[in-house]
C-alpha cells in the first residue's frame, strides 16, 4: 500500500498526489512513469512522474479526472493509500547541456515538464518555456515555471490567457535559436509543435502517453510507429523524436476504447461511486 | 496348471474425464475438465502396470516416482500420495491441469502401446484437489541457515525455485514487476484451463513457507540485480522472468483499433478480468469476426476466451497444416468442440482498416509446404497470387513471444545469447557470482514443467553455492 502524504487541486479536476514510495522515490529520473493500480477491480494507469524526494522516499504525480479511475482517484484524502504502484518505468530523459532548450508543456502534462525544466537548468541550458491549456483556470506552476526559465509565455486554445493557440511559435523560434525543443501534452499539441519546428530542423523530443496496461513491454498496446518501425512507448519510449512519430496513427489508438471508458465512469457515477449518492 | 490361471486384463481405455458439454461452456470461464471423483480416479489408477522398471518417471521433468504415488491412490491413501508428489513438485493443482503430458511421462507408458496411457495428468490433479479441500499442510522447514535468496520474477520457475529454498532454511523475497504473484499462470492461461484460484492457493502455500513477496517491482529498474547483491543483502539471486515479449507479423495495419497481441488480448482477459467489464475496470472489445492468427496454446487459449466474451465466428489461422500446430492435441479438441473453425495454410499479409480506424478485413496468403527447417517442421512457403480477404473486427496475433530484455539490458557482465535468452551452465547458473536463472527467460517460450524443473534445478546449486559460501 502507497499513502499519500500531501494532496493538491491545482486546478478544476487537476489533482496533484505526493506519494510514500521509497524504493521508486529512490530510482526515479525526469521523464520515467508508473503504473498505478486502485485495487482488486482496477485498472493499471500510466501517470508521468511529476517529481520525487530521495530523502523523504517520497513520489509526485499530477493527473486530470477524466474517466472512472481519475476520479476515484480524485476522491482519496491524505493518509488514504493506493493499492499498488509500479515503477519508475520507461527510459528516463536525456538531460544534458544542449544549449538553448524551447519547452512546452499542455495540459496536465505542465507538472512533468516543471521537473524536466529543474533538470535543465541544473545541467546549464537557458530554457525558454511556454505553459499552455484549454482555458486559463486550468493552468497552474505558472509561478514555478517562471521562476525557472529565462523566457516565459503563456498559451491558451481561446486566448483567455496570453497567446491563443501556438501560432506564435513560429516567430518565436525566427527570433531565437534553439536547440531542441521538447514537448509534453495532448497529442494535438505535440503533433502542432512537431510541424512547426520541422522545417527549422530543431530536433524535437515528445513524450507519448498512450494507452498502457502493463507497462513494460508485455502487452504492446502502446504501439507506435516511429521512424517507420513499430515502437512499444513504454519499454522504447516514453519519449521519442518528435519528427518521426506518426500522430495520427497514435491519435486513433488512443481512441480505441473511449466508448467503453465512458460506459465505466457514468455507470460508476451513476451508482453513486462519486459520492453524489445517484443523484 | 500355469496356462489355467487367468491373466491380469489391462483395461485399454482410460476413465474419461468429466467435462462441461461444448454448447455450455462456450459461453461461461468456469473450468472445463471438471477433475474425477475419488472412485473414478482409483479405477485409473487401478489401470497402471506398476512396472519395476517405469518408463514415466524419465519422461517427466522434475522425476516425481509416479507409479508410487498411483499405487497409493489405489490404496485410498490420497493424503500419501499428494505428499509423494510434493516430494518432487510444489505445484501438483497446476501440472495436472497444464502439463503436456502426451509428450511426458504419459508417452513413455507402456499401456500406450495397447491402448489409452495412464492418465497420470489427472490422477495428479485429483489428489492436488483433494489436499487443497481439506488444507494444505506445510511441510517441515529446516532451520534458518542466515542465508538471503532474491527471486525475480513469480511464475513456474520463480514460485518453485522460492519453494524449495525457503523448505532449505533460507529467506526469500520475490520481486514481481506485476501486481499479482503468479505469471503466464495469471496472465498467460485462462480461467476455464486453470482455476485462478489454485494458482493463489499455490502461491499461499509459498507464502506459508515464509517466502516474502514485493508486487509491482520491476527489477532493473527499481533495483538492479549488482544492488540487490550489494545493497540489498541478498546472497543469491534467481532470474525467473519468462518469455513476455510479445512478436508481431510485421505487415501493414497492424496498428489498427481491434488487432491485440495475444499477450495484450490474454492479460486484458485474465489478469485484469476485463471478461467482467464493467464490474472490472479494464476494458475489452470482441467483435462478431475473430481471427487468431497462430496454431500454439497461446492461439487456442485466445480462441476459445474470444468465443466465450460473445464473438460470432472464431477462425484461428495458422501458416502450416494441422499435423505441425504446436498447441496440445487435447486443447486443439476442446477448441474445435467449442466451435471453433481452423483455418490451415494461410497467412495474413495485410489489413485493411474502415472510416474510424477500426479493422475490417484480412489479407491472406495460401501457403503450401516446402522441405522441414531447422524447426524440423515443414517451412510455410507462400503461394504466388493466391491472396483472398477474410471480413474480421477482431485479429489476435498469437505467433510467439521473446524473452523479457529489461535485466539483461541493466545487469552488466550478464552473458546473453543474440536471441536475448540469459546464458547458463547445467546447474542454470549465469555468468556472473551467484545470480542463476531459469525457466522461458533461458529457453526461450516453453512450458510451465520445463520452467518448474529449471527453478528446481537452480535451487539446489544455489542452496549449495551458500552453504559453500563464508
Amino acid at each position: 500500500m502507497y499513502e499519500i502524504v500531501a494532496k493538491k487541486e491545482l486546478a478544476p479536476k487537476i489533482k496533484l498526489f505526493e506519494v510514500k514510495a521509497s524504493d521508486i522515490a529512490g530510482k526515479a529520473q525526469p521523464g520515467q512513469f508508473i503504473i498505478l493500480i486502485l485495487g482488486e477491480k482496477g485498472e493499471r494507469i500510466p501517470l508521468t512522474i511529476a517529481g520525487y524526494d530521495r530523502k523523504k522516499g517520497t513520489i509526485t504525480f499530477v493527473f486530470n479526472e477524466v474517466g472512472k479511475t481519475t476520479k476515484q482517484l480524485g476522491l482519496l484524502k491524505e493518509g488514504d493509500s493506493v493499492a499498488n504502484i509500479t515503477g519508475p518505468l520507461g527510459n528516463p530523459s536525456e538531460i544534458r547541456n544542449f544549449g538553448n532548450v524551447l519547452c512546452i508543456g499542455g495540459g496536465v502534462m505542465i507538472a512533468p515538464m516543471l521537473l524536466q525544466v529543474k533538470a535543465l537548468r541544473e545541467a546549464g541550458n537557458t530554457v525558454t518555456t511556454i505553459i499552455g491549456a484549454r482555458i486559463k483556470d486550468l493552468l497552474f506552476f505558472e509561478e514555478e515555471m517562471k521562476a525557472l526559465s529565462h523566457k516565459f509565455y503563456v498559451a491558451t486554445d481561446d486566448g483567455s490567457k496570453g497567446y491563443k493557440g501556438l501560432g506564435f511559435l513560429k516567430e518565436l523560434i525566427e527570433e531565437d535559436k534553439f536547440d531542441r525543443c521538447i514537448a509534453m501534452g495532448p497529442v494535438v499539441m505535440m503533433k502542432t509543435v512537431c510541424e512547426i519546428t520541422k522545417p527549422f530542423g530543431i530536433p524535437t523530443i515528445v513524450t507519448l502517453t498512450p494507452i498502457m496496461v502493463d507497462g513494460m513491454g508485455m502487452c504492446g498496446v502502446c504501439r507506435v510507429t516511429v521512424g517507420g518501425k513499430m515502437k512499444f512507448a513504454c519499454v522504447d519510449g516514453p519519449e521519442f523524436d518528435g519528427h518521426l512519430v506518426d500522430f495520427d496513427g497514435l491519435i486513433n489508438r488512443q481512441r480505441m476504447f473511449l466508448p467503453e471508458e465512458r460506459l465505466s465512469s457514468l455507470l460508476w457515477e451513476k451508482l453513486g461511486g462519486c459520492g453524489c449518492g445517484g443523484r | 496348471m500355469a496356462e489355467d490361471k487367468p491373466k491380469p486384463k489391462v483395461k485399454k481405455k482410460a476413465v474419461p474425464m468429466p467435462k462441461q458439454k461444448p454448447e455450455v461452456r462456450r459461453h461461461n470461464f468456469n473450468e472445463v475438465a471438471l477433475g474425477y471423483t475419488e472412485e473414478q480416479a482409483i479405477e485409473e489408477a487401478n489401470r497402471c502396470l506398476q512396472c519395476p522398471k517405469p518408463q514415466c518417471v524419465p519422461g517427466c521433468p522434475v522425476e516425481i516416482d509416479i507409479p508410487a504415488f498411483i499405487k497409493l491412490i489405489r490404496e485410498g491413501r490420497f493424503d500419501e500420495a499428494v505428499k509423494k508428489i510434493k516430494e518432487k513438485n510444489s505445484l501438483p493443482a497446476i501440472c495436472g491441469r497444464v502439463c503436456p503430458q502426451e509428450e511426458q511421462c504419459q508417452m513413455n507408458c507402456v499401456l500406450g502401446k495397447v491402448g489409452d496411457p495412464v492418465n497420470i495428468g489427472r490422477l495428479e490433479r485429483f489428489v492436488a484437489d483433494w489436499e487443497r479441500q481439506r488444507g494444505v499442510t506445510v511441510p517441515e522447514k529446516a532451520p534458518p541457515t542466515g542465508k538471503k535468496v532474491a527471486i525475480i520474477g513469480a511464475g513456474p520457475a520463480g514460485l518453485t525455485a522460492a519453494a524449495d529454498l525457503a523448505k532449505l532454511g533460507h529467506e526469500v523475497v520475490i520481486f514481481e514487476a506485476l501486481h499479482l504473484p503468479g505469471g503466464v499462470l495469471v496472465y498467460g492461461i485462462p480461467e476455464f484451463r486453470l482455476p485462478k484460484s489454485i494458482v493463489q492457493a499455490e502461491v499461499d502455500y509459498i507464502k506459508k513457507l515464509g517466502v516474502k513477496l514485493r508486487l509491482g517491482y520491476l527489477i532493473g529498474r527499481i533495483h538492479t540485480i549488482p544492488e540487490l547483491l550489494k545493497k540489498e543483502g541478498f546472497d543469491a539471486v534467481f532470474i525467473g522472468t519468462g518469455a513476455g515479449l510479445p512478436q508481431f507479423l510485421g505487415v501493414p495495419g497492424e496498428n489498427l483499433g481491434g488487432i491485440y497481441s495475444a499477450n495484450e488480448f490474454l492479460i486484458r482477459v485474465n489478469l485484469m478480468k476485463s471478461y467482467a467489464f464493467p464490474v472490472y475496470d479494464t476494458p475489452i472489445r470482441i467483435g462478431k469476426h475473430v481471427a487468431v492468427i497462430g496454431g500454439g496454446n497461446v492461439a487456442m487459449d485466445s480462441a476459445r476466451s474470444a468465443l466465450r466474451l460473445g464473438a460470432e465466428e472464431v477462425c484461428i489461422v495458422y501458416r502450416r497444416s494441422r499435423e505441425e500446430m504446436p498447441a496440445r492435441k487435447e486443447e486443439i479438441e476442446n477448441a474445435e468442440e467449442e466451435g471453433i473453425i481452423c483455418k490451415f495454410l494461410a497467412n495474413p499479409t495485410r489489413f485493411i482498416g474502415d472510416e474510424k480506424g477500426w479493422v475490417k478485413q484480412m489479407e491472406c496468403i495460401c501457403m503450401e509446404l516446402g522441405p522441414p527447417d531447422e524447426s524440423g517442421r515443414r517451412r510455410p512457403v507462400p503461394i504466388k497470387g493466391s491472396e483472398f480477404i477474410m471480413n474480421v473486427d477482431t485479429v489476435i496475433v498469437a505467433i510467439g513471444r521473446t524473452p523479457n530484455p529489461i535485466i539483461q539490458r541493466t545487469t552488466e557482465g550478464l552473458a546473453v545469447t543474440k536471441w536475448g535468452t540469459i546464458v547458463v551452465d547445467e546447474n542454470g547458473k549465469t555468468s556472473l557470482e551467484g545470480v542463476y536463472a531459469g525457466g522461458d527467460i533461458v529457453t526461450g517460450e516453453a512450458t510451465v514443467i520445463s520452467a518448474m524443473g529449471a527453478g528446481k534445478k537452480a535451487a539446489r546449486a544455489i542452496h549449495q553455492y551458500l552453504m559453500n559460501k563464508k
